[in-house]
């Protein structure tokens, strides 16, 4: 009886007014981005010249920072929509909330997961990585990074309604990325050495699918609980 | 119950920080009719008004739509209600258009055209604007339009005239009167007078805070 959108429709105008909110507000979602480079950089200068232990932990370095880089930017998915008053009217829309929070999410994956993806091989190339990690590395950082949104999305719904959500939304979301990193990680340093890395990229393809297919929920039950 | 009526509460019961609101809450909306909730500050009006839309979970009793509990309809529930809140609901870095389109992705799209839903709340040359730039009054304003750019039956509406201009608070008082006559129902709260010439208006009073 209703003329309403399609639920595809629906889902894409919110993935592209997010995009727009954050072409508006480049400063801010620049920030992560310019964090991952920073910090990266620092290793080389603080290491001295040691060029073989550069390129055996730069996995390492390269994940961590992209873990901060990614909590830096998670409150960013529901903050301003909560402040305005925009969330109420999420929640209050004819559509599934769970697809309407997976669109935000992919909006802020292609914000911020997407250009680490774009820097990181020329950070790569400047710690000296092998070339033969390299094709892994953006492997590792295209699945994994998209489970870092959907996993912070989590902790995001649940802790935007406090005041100073800050502390516990780190506690609460980091444990939850160590696997990613575990595993990330050791598919980058067994393709250095020339092993086979095809378990742990199954393993985030796991990982992936899992929060894919229960993130959404869970956040939409999670922003329910806050707005009310 | 007669089976024109939209909206009904039985023995509805708020507890907030353990404060009891307001208990054993009953009233039934028949479509054309307005609910004018009244009472001081702190009394429940607001948390009311959440209740109603489904955003908050009513502590105790149950809210209906056409005889259906809302919590089973969801969508569909969601569908009938336009809720403008305290906030604005409004994003400052988009303009006033693409706050209006988002809005009717987000709900059931009205036949009206935008452009024209912008010229009767005196928005029209701000169409392009970034709403930053924009007044508290027209922003408000905007808000209010939504329940214009989207059909729905049951406008819920917290304080509405909050920032209005004099003039601005007559022209919405007429939407309210429109949107009436045509079958729909509203619920509001405001401290303003709220004077239409519709005789369908029930008053509720919350009483004083506990």
């Amino acid at each position: 009886m209703s003329n309403r959108l399609s639920l595809g429709q629906a889902f894409i105008f919110l993935l592209r007014r997010d995009m727009l909110l954050a072409l508006r507000n480049r400063a801010e979602y620049a920030m992560p981005l310019l964090f991952f480079v920073l910090v990266i950089t620092m290793f080389p200068l603080a290491l001295g010249a040691q060029p073989e232990l550069l390129a055996r932990i730069a996995p390492g370095i390269i994940w961590v920072a992209a873990l901060l880089a990614a909590m830096l930017s998670l409150d960013s998915i529901f903050r301003s929509d909560f402040d305005d008053g925009s969330l109420e009217q999420i929640l209050l829309s004819a559509h599934p909330v769970a697809i309407l929070v997976l669109a935000k999410v992919c909006a802020h994956w292609l914000v911020t997961g997407l250009p680490l993806l774009i820097v990181a091989p020329l950070l790569a190339e400047m710690l000296g990585m092998s070339t033969a990690a390299q094709p892994t590395l953006l492997l590792t950082i295209l699945i994994g990074t998209p489970i870092l949104s959907l996993i912070g999305a989590i902790g995001v719904a649940l802790t935007v309604g406090l005041r100073k959500g800050g502390i516990i939304l780190s506690l609460l979301v980091l444990p939850l990325y160590v696997p990613v990193l575990i595993f990330a990680a050791s598919a980058i340093d067994n393709a250095a050495m020339g092993f086979e890395v095809s378990a742990q990229i199954y393993m985030l393809l796991a990982f992936l699918l899992l929060s894919v297919s229960l993130s959404p929920w869970a956040t939409a039950a999670a922003l329910r609980m806050s707005a009310s | 119950m007669s089976t024109s009526t939209l909206l009904e509460t039985r023995d509805l019961g708020c507890i907030r920080n353990d404060r009891q609101l307001f208990e054993h809450l009953e009233f039934a909306l028949e479509a054309g009719e307005m609910l004018v909730v009244e009472g001081p500050n702190g009394c429940g009006k607001t948390s009311l008004l959440r209740i109603l839309t489904g955003l908050r979970l009513a502590d105790k009793g149950d809210i209906l739509w056409r005889g259906e509990p809302i919590d089973r309809l969801a969508g569909d529930y969601y569908e009938q209600v336009n809720y403008v809140g305290h906030h604005d609901g409004i994003k400052h870095e988009l303009s006033c258009l693409e706050n209006l389109r988002l809005a009717r992705a987000m709900g059931v799209p009205s036949q009206r055209d935008l452009d024209d839903v912008l010229e009767q709340v005196n928005l029209y040359a701000y169409g392009e604007s970034v709403v930053g730039s924009l007044s508290a009054g027209q922003k408000r304003r905007l808000a209010l339009a939504r329940l214009l750019a989207t059909d729905s039956l049951l406008w819920i509406l917290d304080e509405p005239f909050t920032s209005l201009d004099k003039a601005s608070m007559e022209m919405f008082a007429a939407l309210f009167e429109q949107h009436l006559q045509r079958e729909g129902v509203i619920v509001v709260t405001s401290h303003h007078d709220i004077s239409l010439p519709t005789l369908a208006i029930q008053r509720l009073n919350l009483g004083q805070p506990a």
